[in-house]
């Protein structure tokens, strides 16, 4: 068993495993943060970011650089259309990938890079609420950088990653710009996605005939998993993006990782530092203050998750604090239909909300919210419909957390000179302060509330010990730092008794048992008549002669067994061997013995052929010579050689007289 | 336990009432707990008593499935639980669960409320039953206890309806409950994987059965209903609250719609709006076409259809009613029934089976006179038409279901004898398996084979593949594996002869056995050899023989070709575990020589 990492940002993980022949890619989360250096796309043209200056390294006198960069409040940004960071591509064929399994939708973001255009020919499995909302995110992604001319690679800027070094921090730092790469077109999300085989919780899915895959709830977000994989005697669990605490989705099942042999960790929170709770309170407090004081709240969020809590939290504070008439707008290409599919989600909520759908009732508020005109949603901040029943103040969640692209460059260019405007950021994906960036200088207020649910460093161990692995892989950052780095600050990671295997980007290490036998099956016919055979086996001890008498009845018992192999969709059966084309000569053979242990005692063997009725045998040193039967017997420690004529009758009792000397089964 | 049993309580040769009990590898399972809608006694449940004559059921029942919310299967639920005393696990789908306590409890209320009976269960008794349902989702793999595993499939029939696959150790039993194999106006097809069962229960509604194309069917309805509005009839359309009720529903929605037409069109129940609700929530239970669509326009909001108030029975005009129950029974379309059938403009459409002893069957087949309870009399003037809209797989689609899941047995329930005796033959004669139909209280015993699992080593397995240089497997030729079965603690493991010897710390004693056969044969040697390859290769077909010279193998028995001149010596060697072929080989040689 092999574990590859693909993938440098452990919280959009992306592994392969090769576990009995197979290749199993675990998530293919796609890393944003390269969108951060390059300069936002408004979705109206905006004179501001057209207007900002050039730049050039000093000393560099390059044409073909001129109008890749630009500056604003000393910070450098490449001015082109966003690219992204996808799951490197040259440690695996991903033609030769068999599956993919998807833990949860923002672990799959790199999907199409994966299976579009690369000879991918497997199966990708992921729950019917990661496939719903990962569309939503993928279309939205799409739309929003593809409707921008972004998905060809014409008029790319590409001079600038040749000259990182004269490039000033932290463009200077940019992990391997040439592997960026722009975003896929609508029409292959499409294509993509019609690839996933969507399955449930806790449904065994076989995985051609080698193992099963069983999606287990991870508590995390709608339709979010870990996978265990099973065979007859490995199991393997990958955890990735789980969450312990109580929020919409169904809670985590931890009964089923349990024992494994191998636990592959990912997808930890972003924010240890930052309980989500707090920040929920801290969110609302800071809403609430920015709304009386007459002021706009913006929240640059993802179509889904956080965003459901969000809203159901964020509306009972506003009615608590008596500002019930403060409307909220989700603006996004795809708010409707994730607003109304998490609607119809109820076999993937948490207890609570599912005993609402009973009633019938909505499991989340927000239909009723949206039923009593609270939330408006709309696909895009010019839809004639909502421009003309915009109210200020009002809250707006629309993404994108990244403030590159989406509805959100264009409010906070609007809002940002206004101090009684107010940016709340949720997401964790974004270090704050480098979203907003390319928007200084700034007025508006911004606030930095991360909400990232997933395990923290401390839960992560407790689960690694609740959850007792044979062995642990993690990626590199959640591992302790090295010895010879401990002089540096200390970071937060796994502490873990079990033995660990580090892995890192572009790295494959070994892990997991060897196996050592497949899970075949047996006829019961011929297990019956393989057990009437059987007898206990020899200990060294007793190899001299078998005494059954003295000895108690031993554990292991032993019976040959010739059996012809069917191999069917990766299954073993044994069967019953053909029969030979006249099997009426020597049935009767059957019972004796096959296989022998042992040395053979040349004077027992002399006795017991007497007892056969061979009374001629002459010893000569370790050969025994019949000449009646015109047969020789040549013995040795661990071999005995018999050259006979071909009688068939001399034949049986020589195998008779060697029995009864050799232990044998 | 070889053995699966089978013991239908209900629905066995007969419709209404399923509860079959199945037993394999000692776990005991009921399946569907329903009541049948033709009697007013006792023998509405299924006679209980057959399980255990006294005291508690529980420890004789491992679980209780429900396949569906139709009454006819799970209409005793609350009666086992709450008046026998069942506290066992109980599963159903998400939808089941939520809509089946409605269906109860209108039962429930026409049962005490309208015939007046006692002793029967209470509202607050279907609550408790409810609370102790587990509800499962399509494709989870439930594990009921170590050994039984349950797993749910998408069946069609009507929101939520599931069929079920059961496993205790290496049996399996698909149960189908009622199910659909083609997708109508709100509801996909069933669909089973290749899961190859045991034994497969299935439902034989319409054994006989192969309905015209689904066009034709709702064609002739709507031009039925139209026909009848145009000239001022009342239709009445008797259906139960979920299900049918809604296909029904869209689409004379969108007839009158497309036509125009201005007829008033009443559902007659305040559940309407709930049992819509119903749909919206569990719209991912529903046809693809719907859950696409629903966004942007929901199906169940319908706009020409308004709800019925009792006092539009008298109304004059034509009009359409949908009321409940399905079966007219009693409730308010009975009562509609009885007010309407007297006049020759009226129609009444059937959309669905009727069971025996309601007046639904009655009139289907030609009643002109019904008699009531209180020695009332309605004569049937009315038009009485039968469409088979009710969701149920015809005998085509039975077959289909059949070719899925490539069962090993087939067992018919929930249909009439005769039909069954037809689509058994069918069964028996196209797919060459057993098919048993076992009548209500009739035992069948299933014999299964079993398997065991052991665990091989890859050493021996490698081996193997090496000495049929990893060739594909063909079925055509044998490849056999000697090895060592080793049982130890109770599991089976077969071994390389010498890996045993390894682990046990002895040593193997090898006996060969050589013999000579003297044959008179010009040419080399090695031609010689060629020929006696041939010879083998046609007595041992399908066993691999391979030649080097003058030195021949039968997988691991050796021949020997020696001498130059007219005799040669053909020299035979092979070892102990080897006897049965070497013996067999060097009598072929031998009387060969005899021979020539």
């Amino acid at each position: 068993m092999k574990l590859y990492c693909l993938s440098s940002d452990a919280s959009k993980p992306c592994f392969v495993l090769s576990f009995r022949e197979l290749l199993i890619m675990l998530d293919c989360g796609l890393s944003a943060h390269s969108v951060l250096n390059f300069l936002p796309l408004p979705p109206v043209p905006s004179t501001r970011l057209a207007s900002l200056p050039n730049y050039t390294p000093p000393h560099v006198n390059d044409p073909l650089l001129e109008g890749e960069l630009k500056e604003c409040c000393g910070r450098v940004f490449v001015d082109s259309i966003p690219e992204f960071c996808p799951p490197l591509d040259k440690v695996v064929d991903f033609s030769q990938l068999d599956v993919i399994l998807i833990s949860n939708y923002t672990c799959m973001m790199a999907l199409p890079f994966i299976t579009e255009d690369t000879g991918f020919k497997g199966q990708v499995y992921a729950t019917e609420p990661t496939l719903q909302i990962g569309r939503f995110y993928l279309e939205e992604l799409a739309e929003w950088v593809s409707g921008a001319g972004g998905s060809g690679n014409a008029g790319a800027a590409k001079r600038w990653k040749e000259m990182l070094h004269v490039l000033p921090s932290p463009l200077a730092l940019a992990a391997r710009p040439r592997s960026w790469r722009r975003l896929f077109s609508p029409a292959s999300v499409a294509r993509a996605l019609s690839r996933v085989r969507v399955v449930g919780y806790d449904e065994r899915v076989d995985i051609y005939g080698a193992l099963d895959a069983t999606a287990v709830s991870s508590g995390f977000c709608l339709g979010s998993a870990n996978w265990v994989l099973r065979s007859a005697r490995e199991k393997v669990a990958y955890v990735s993006g789980s969450s312990t605490l109580t929020t919409h989705p169904r809670p985590i099942n931890q009964a089923a990782l349990r024992g494994a042999d191998l636990l592959i960790l990912a997808a930890l929170t972003q924010t240890p530092a930052h309980n989500p709770d707090h920040m929920l309170g801290d969110l609302c407090v800071h809403a609430t203050v920015t709304l009386r004081g007459g002021g706009c709240v913006l929240c640059p969020v993802y179509p889904s998750g956080v965003l459901y809590d969000l809203l159901e939290c964020l509306s009972a504070h506003l009615d608590g604090a008596g500002l019930q008439h403060v409307p909220m707008y989700v603006v996004s290409p795809v708010a409707d239909s994730s607003l109304a599919y998490s609607n119809i989600l109820a076999e993937w909520v948490s207890v609570g909300k599912q005993a609402k759908v009973y009633l019938p009732e909505e499991p989340f508020p927000h239909a009723a919210l949206a039923r009593a005109g609270r939330l408006r949603h709309a696909k895009h901040l010019h839809d004639d419909a909502f421009s003309a029943e915009f109210r200020q103040p009002c809250v707006v969640f629309c993404g994108h957390p990244s403030l590159r692209f989406g509805a959100a460059v264009h409010l906070v260019e609007l809002w940002a000179n206004n101090p009684a405007h107010a940016i709340i950021f949720t997401e964790p994906d974004f270090p704050h302060t480098e979203a907003l960036a390319p928007f200084q200088p700034l007025s508006m207020k911004a606030f930095h509330c991360p909400i990232d649910t997933s395990l923290n460093y401390s839960q992560a161990s407790k689960l690694v010990r609740e959850l007792r692995p044979k062995e642990l892989a993690l990626p590199d950052q959640y591992a302790p730092p090295p010895a010879h780095h401990q002089h540096t600050a200390p970071r937060a990671h796994i502490t873990t008794e079990v033995p660990t295997v580090v892995v890192r980007r572009g790295a494959a290490r070994t892990c997991g048992v060897r196996r050592r036998s497949a899970r075949a099956h047996l006829p019961a016919s011929l297990a019956a008549a393989a057990a009437a055979r059987a007898a206990p086996a020899p200990t060294p001890a007793t190899t001299a002669r078998p005494s059954p008498a003295a000895t108690p009845a031993p554990a292991l018992r032993l019976a040959p067994l010739t059996a012809s192999l069917a191999l069917r969709d990766n299954r073993l059966d044994l069967l019953p061997p053909p029969p030979l084309p006249a099997a009426g000569t020597s049935t009767a053979d059957a019972e004796t013995a096959r296989v022998h242990w042992g040395a053979l005692d040349v004077e027992s063997f002399v006795l017991a052929l007497a007892r056969e009725g061979i009374t001629e045998a002459r010893v000569e040193g370790d050969i025994v010579h019949l000449p009646r039967h015109d047969t020789l017997v040549q013995i040795e420690r661990h071999a005995t050689h018999v050259f006979c004529e071909g009688r068939a009758d001399v034949r049986q009792a020589l195998r008779r007289a060697l029995a009864a000397c050799l232990p044998h089964v | 336990m070889p053995d699966i049993k089978i013991t239908p309580l209900g629905a066995g040769q007969d419709v209404g009432r399923s509860c079959i009990l199945l037993s394999m590898g000692g776990k005991n399972i009921m399946l569907d707990c329903g009541m049948h809608m033709g009697y007013n006694d006792e023998r509405r449940f299924p006679d209980f008593t057959y399980i255990v004559p006294e005291g508690p059921i529980t420890s004789q029942i491992d679980c209780v499935i429900i396949s569906h919310f139709h009454l006819d299967h799970c209409g005793a639920l609350p009666y086992m639980s709450e008046m026998i005393g069942y506290t066992g696990p109980i599963y159903m789908t998400h939808p089941t669960k939520a809509i089946a306590p409605i269906l109860l409890e209108d039962m429930r209320k026409v049962v005490v409320e309208r015939k007046g009976e006692s002793n029967f269960f209470t509202s607050q008794m279907i609550k408790d039953c409810i609370k102790k349902v587990t509800a499962v989702t399509l494709h989870q793999s439930v594990m009921v206890d170590n050994e039984l595993e349950i797993k749910a499939y998408y069946a069609g029939h009507v929101l939520g309806a599931a069929m079920f696959w059961i496993r205790v150790g290496s049996q399996s039993v698909v149960y189908t409950g009622d199910y659909n194999m083609t997708p109508d106006r709100h509801l996909g097809a069933a669909w089973i994987d290749k899961c190859r069962p045991d034994l497969l229960i299935t439902e034989s509604t319409y054994a006989t059965t192969i309905r015209d194309s689904k066009r034709c069917r709702e064609r002739d309805f709507l031009k039925k209903v139209h026909e009848c509005v145009e000239k001022g009839g009342k239709v009445l359309i008797p259906v139960f609250a979920l299900g049918r009720a809604q296909e029904l529903c869209i689409l004379l929605e969108t007839y009158w719609e497309r036509m125009n037409l201005k007829y008033p069109v009443y559902f007659a129940l305040g559940l309407t709006e709930k049992a819509n609700n119903y749909y919206k929530m569990f719209i991912t239970w529903t046809n693809q076409k719907i859950r696409k669509t629903f966004v942007q326009r929901n199906m169940f909001d319908f706009k020409h259809i308004k709800p019925f108030d009792k006092t539009y029975i008298e109304n004059p005009g034509a009009m359409v009613v949908f009321a409940t129950p399905g079966m007219l029974h009693a409730g308010l379309s009975l009562n509609i029934f009885k007010k309407w059938a007297p006049y020759e403009q009226n129609m009444v459409i059937m959309p669905g089976f009727c069971v025996q002893g309601t007046v639904g069957h009655k009139i289907l087949n030609g009643a002109k006179k019904v008699e009531f309870e209180n020695r009332q009399v309605v004569e049937v003037k009315m038009a009485v038409e039968y469409m088979s809209f009710s969701a149920h797989a015809d005998a085509k689609g039975i077959m289909q279901l059949i070719q899925y899941c490539e069962p090993k047995n087939v067992l018919l329930v929930h249909g009439e004898a005769q039909k069954m005796e037809f689509l058994k033959d069918k069964i028996e004669k196209e797919f060459k398996i057993n098919c048993y139909m076992p009548a209500n209280g009739e035992t069948t015993i299933i014999n299964t084979p079993t398997k065991v699992p052991v665990d091989v080593s890859l050493r021996l397995l490698k081996a193997e593949a090496v000495r049929y240089n990893a060739l594909p497997p063909d079925p055509k030729r044998r490849r056999v594996v000697n090895g060592m079965l080793c049982v130890k603690d109770n599991r089976l493991s077969l071994l390389d002869i010498d890996e045993v010897c390894d682990e046990i710390g002895i040593n193997r004693h090898v006996i060969r056995f050589t013999s000579t056969v003297r044959f008179d044969d010009t040419g080399s040697a090695v031609k010689t050899a060629e020929k006696l390859k041939a010879l083998l290769a046609e007595k041992l077909e399908g066993w691999t023989i391979t030649i080097s010279e003058a030195n021949i193998s039968v997988e691991s028995v050796l021949i020997k070709v020696e001498g130059e001149d007219n005799t040669k010596s053909i020299y035979v060697s092979w070892t102990n575990q080897d006897e049965d072929l070497g013996s067999y080989i060097l009598g072929l040689l031998q009387s060969v020589v005899q021979g020539s």
